[in-house]
């Protein structure tokens, strides 16, 4: 994947196909730790033990369309390339939560990417799931709750093309507010 | 300090347009409108299904085509990817392969305003050899 928002949008599937009603995303930015966290917490129907352990095997899907699961072995295999760690953590019925972390100045670590689209594309896709999307920098926080916005807008629907055009705007702005992946810390860090 | 979009604005937003979306609403009947599903695993996303539906989206609004942009799964056309399904009203399902956005605009000028169809359907009842 080319961005690390790609890599999100893929891995949210995951939590909508294991039938969860609420995502919650965090992405973490911490210069002074040097780390780049992100967290998926779902209340889907969870995996075993068993079924953990093979998630992130390439050669492990549970899908009957083809035999390769890629999604989070690639995950981990980018994160493991700044430096990083991939950590599953999955109880059944009750759900599973995902961090990942990667090394933020390393040069092997993807951009963020448009994380605007992504939480745009996949909240109005999956109009019953309640995402709430958190970003956190040492510049300050922004969050963002699809249950909120759907409480505002009541009967319009969150597909239709100008809310989104505008809920997308709405999120780029208050991301650059907090400098979330802002190019310049990485010269930052570096000196 | 250049001022940051809100929820409050939205509010103002979803009063003043309110009629208008209105109107939308009320053609959001599944059957009536394009129904276009765009296959959003691993492979898709890899091979710039997003940018595919991010032009679909933006296209269609653009030209007034009612249409229902939706996610997938993996269709089992990994190969193709991105793939997208379009559902015409009263059509069996058609689905395409290797949609980037050149692509996509050929099928939404073609297929979805024209009825005329375009290279790069697949077969849909595709079987691979280990399921026979």
């Amino acid at each position: 994947m080319k961005t690390l928002s790609l890599h999100i949008l893929d891995i949210l599937q995951n939590s909508i196909r294991a039938q969860a009603d609420l995502i919650e995303l965090s992405i973490i930015e911490d210069l002074t730790e040097n780390t780049f966290k992100i967290i998926i917490k779902d209340n889907g129907k969870g995996m075993d033990v068993e079924l953990a352990k093979n998630a992130v095997d390439p050669f492990f899907t549970t899908r009957k369309t083809r035999n390769v699961g890629l999604g989070l072995s690639l995950l981990k295999q980018n994160a493991e390339r700044t430096g990083g760690y991939l950590k599953l953590n999955s109880e059944i019925n009750k759900g599973t939560n995902l961090e990942v972390m990667f090394k933020h100045d390393s040069i092997d670590r993807p951009v963020l990417g448009d994380i605007a689209g992504v939480i745009c594309l996949t909240s109005t896709s999956n109009q019953n799931i309640d995402f709430i999307y958190h970003h956190k920098t040492d510049s300050g926080e922004y969050s963002y709750k699809t249950k909120e916005i759907k409480d505002i807008l009541k009967d319009i629907n969150i597909s239709d093309p100008e809310i989104m055009k505008y809920l997308k705007s709405m999120i780029n702005e208050n991301l650059e507010n907090i400098n979330a992946d802002n190019k310049k810390n990485r010269i930052k860090i570096k000196k | 300090m250049k001022r940051i979009k809100s929820l409050d604005d939205l509010k103002k937003l979803s009063k003043n347009a309110k009629n208008k979306f209105d109107l939308r609403e009320k053609a959001n009947d599944p059957d009536k409108v394009v129904q276009i599903k765009v296959a959003m695993a691993t492979c898709g996303i890899a091979s710039g299904a997003k940018e595919t539906m991010d032009f679909l989206i933006e296209e269609l609004d653009r030209q007034s085509i009612k249409a229902i942009v939706t996610q997938t799964g993996c269709m089992g056309y990994c190969y193709a990817e991105p793939t997208i399904e379009v559902t015409m009203p009263n059509n069996d399902p058609i689905v395409f392969g290797y949609v980037d956005t050149k692509k996509a605009k050929e099928i939404v000028e073609k297929y979805i305003k024209k009825n005329e169809l375009v290279d790069g359907i697949l077969p849909v009842n595709y079987e691979t050899i280990d399921k026979q």
